[in-house]
C-alpha cells in the first residue's frame, strides 16, 4: 500500500459569512454596504445556501456568520443555523434586532444558534432613531432583554462616528445595565455608505482621544464581567491593517446574490471577476480563483511595501481603502504614513478638524441607493 | 494556586470541540477561536463541573503514565480562569 503524499496544503477557510440580504429596516449612514446595492442580483435560495454552509465546513471553516442587510428579513435562517451548528460550525447571528420575535428567537435557539450581536447605534432614543432614520430603540433594549432571558451572551456591536462617539460613557453604561458580556466598539471605517458620508462621520482627534480614554476608565473598572473592544480607525491610527488578516487567508464572506469575496466590501474592486458560488465550489473558489490569488501573500505588492520591514503585518493595508482613495487597488493603503498617496488621509483629518462644515447625513436606503448609482 | 477540590467547568461563553481540520481541540466563541495544545485539551476535556482539581490530576497521570503533573495543570487552570475560558462549580 502506498503512503499517501502529503503536499503541504494552504489552510481553507476559518470563517464563512454569509450576507443572505441587503435588505435592511434600518437605514445606517455608516452602513458599509455597497451603495449601489439595488443593483445586486437575486438573493440565493435556501438549497444554494445549505450547499456554501457544507462546503465550507469541509475545507475547516469553523465560525459561521449570518449577516446582511438585515439577515431577520429572510424566512430561512433557521434552517442555515440548524444546517451550520450540525456540521460543527460555531454560528453567529449579527442583526439589529429588527424582527426578532420570541417565537423566532425559540427557533434559532432549538436550531443550535450560538450567539447573537446585537447592534446599537446610540444610548439615546433620539440619536439612535436620527442615525438610523428610524424609530428602533426601545426596540433594542427589548430584544436584548429578550436574548438574555433566552441563556445567550449579550454581545453589543456599537458603530462610533461623529455625533454619537462624544455619548461613550453613556453607551458604556447601557451596556453594562443590559448586562452585555462583550461590547465592541467599531469606530466608523469608510467604506460604501460610510466613505459617502466620511465628512460628516469622521470624529475630531480630540473626540477620538476622549473616547479611548472613557473606554480605558470603564475597562479598569468593570475587568471581566464586561469585555470592552475598541477598534481604532484606519485613518487616524496612521497603520495599515492586514486587511481580514490577510487576503484569501481565513475569511470567506458570500454576497446576497452568490458572490465569494475575501472580504465585506471588495465587489466593488473594479477589473475582477467575482466567483459564483452557484458556478464554482467552495473549494476551488478559495484555493484556484484568480480573485483569491489576486492579493494573497505579499509577492504582489507594490515597491513601496516591498522594501518595508512591516510588509507581513500589514500586507500593505485594506485593498479597497486604497481604491476608493486612489484609484489603484494594489496600491499602498494610503493610511500609511509611507504611502505617496498619504496627503490625502491628511487631508480627510485636517477637514474632520474644521468646525461648521458638516453635510448632512445621505441614509442608506434604495431611493438613495437608486438615485447615486454608484458602488462608494 | 486553585484549590485541589474546586471543580472547574467550561465558560458558558466558549464551546470546547475537536476540529479535524486544525487536528486539535478549539475554544470557539463569539466570532472567534482558540487553538489548543495537546495538554490544554487534555485538561479542558475534562473541565466539565463535576471533576475536581485533584481528579483531573489523577486521571491525566493515569491516561499518559505521568506523575507530578498537579503543577502543570495548576498554571494551565490559572492562566484558563484569567482568560474567562472556566468557571468554578461551588465545591
Amino acid at each position: 500500500m502506498n503512503a499517501p503524499l502529503l503536499i503541504p496544503q494552504r489552510p481553507g477557510p476559518l470563517w464563512l459569512l454569509a450576507e443572505v440580504t441587503y435588505r435592511c429596516p434600518l437605514h445606517c449612514a455608516f452602513c458599509y454596504n455597497p451603495v449601489d446595492f439595488t443593483q445586486a442580483g437575486p438573493e440565493l435560495s435556501t438549497d444554494d445556501w445549505l450547499k456554501v454552509i457544507r462546503q465550507a465546513r469541509e475545507l475547516g471553516a469553523a465560525q459561521f456568520g449570518i449577516s446582511g442587510g438585515e439577515p431577520l428579513l429572510r424566512d430561512d435562517i433557521e434552517i442555515l443555523v440548524a444546517e451550520a451548528r450540525q456540521l460543527g460550525f460555531y454560528t453567529n447571528l449579527i442583526t439589529s434586532g429588527v424582527g426578532l420575535t420570541e417565537a423566532r428567537l425559540a427557533a434559532l435557539k432549538a436550531a443550535g444558534l450560538d450567539h447573537i450581536q446585537l447592534s446599537f447605534q446610540d444610548a439615546t432614543r433620539e440619536a439612535n432613531d436620527l442615525i438610523t432614520n428610524t424609530r428602533t430603540f426601545d426596540l433594542k433594549r427589548k430584544v436584548a432583554a429578550m436574548t438574555k432571558a433566552a441563556g445567550y451572551p449579550t454581545v453589543i456591536n456599537c458603530v462610533l462616528h461623529r455625533s454619537n462617539i462624544d455619548h461613550l460613557d453613556r453607551i458604556i453604561e447601557m451596556a453594562v445595565e443590559i448586562g452585555a458580556e462583550y461590547l465592541e466598539l467599531a469606530n466608523t471605517q469608510y467604506h460604501g455608505w460610510a466613505f459617502l458620508n466620511r465628512q460628516s462621520l469622521m470624529p475630531t482627534e480630540a473626540q477620538l482621544a476622549e473616547a479611548e480614554a472613557v473606554t480605558e476608565r470603564w475597562r479598569q473598572r468593570l475587568g471581566k464581567t464586561m469585555r470592552i473592544l475598541f477598534v481604532t480607525p484606519d485613518y487616524q491610527s496612521k497603520k495599515p491593517k492586514k486587511c481580514m488578516n490577510g487576503w484569501g487567508e481565513v475569511f470567506l464572506s458570500v454576497t446576497p446574490d452568490g458572490l465569494a469575496l475575501p472580504c465585506h466590501t471588495a465587489r466593488m474592486l473594479p477589473g475582477l471577476e467575482f466567483p459564483d458560488v452557484r458556478e464554482h465550489d467552495i473549494d476551488w473558489i478559495w484555493h484556484e480563483s484568480p480573485l483569491f490569488n489576486r492579493f494573497r501573500g505579499t509577492a504582489w505588492l507594490p515597491e513601496t511595501c516591498q522594501s518595508c520591514d512591516e510588509k507581513d503585518n500589514d500586507h500593505g493595508g485594506c485593498r479597497c481603502q486604497a481604491f476608493m482613495l486612489t484609484g489603484d487597488a494594489g496600491a499602498t493603503d494610503p493610511v500609511c504614513p509611507k504611502s505617496p498617496d498619504h496627503a490625502l488621509i491628511d487631508a480627510a483629518l485636517a477637514e474632520a478638524e474644521r468646525p461648521g462644515t458638516v453635510k448632512p447625513l445621505v441614509f442608506r436606503d434604495p431611493k438613495n441607493a437608486v438615485k447615486l448609482g454608484r458602488a462608494f | 494556586m486553585t484549590s485541589s477540590l474546586a471543580r472547574p467547568r467550561i465558560n458558558r461563553l466558549f464551546r470546547f470541540q475537536w476540529e479535524p481540520a486544525q487536528q486539535a481541540h478549539v475554544l470557539l466563541y463569539p466570532e472567534g477561536m482558540v487553538k489548543l495544545n495537546q495538554s490544554a485539551g487534555e485538561i479542558l476535556k475534562r473541565c466539565d463541573g463535576s471533576t475536581s482539581v485533584a481528579e483531573i490530576v489523577a486521571d491525566l497521570e493515569s491516561a499518559f503514565n505521568a506523575s507530578n503533573l498537579a503543577a502543570d495543570v495548576d498554571a494551565f487552570l490559572i492562566m484558563a480562569d484569567a482568560q474567562n475560558w472556566i468557571t468554578w462549580s461551588e465545591t
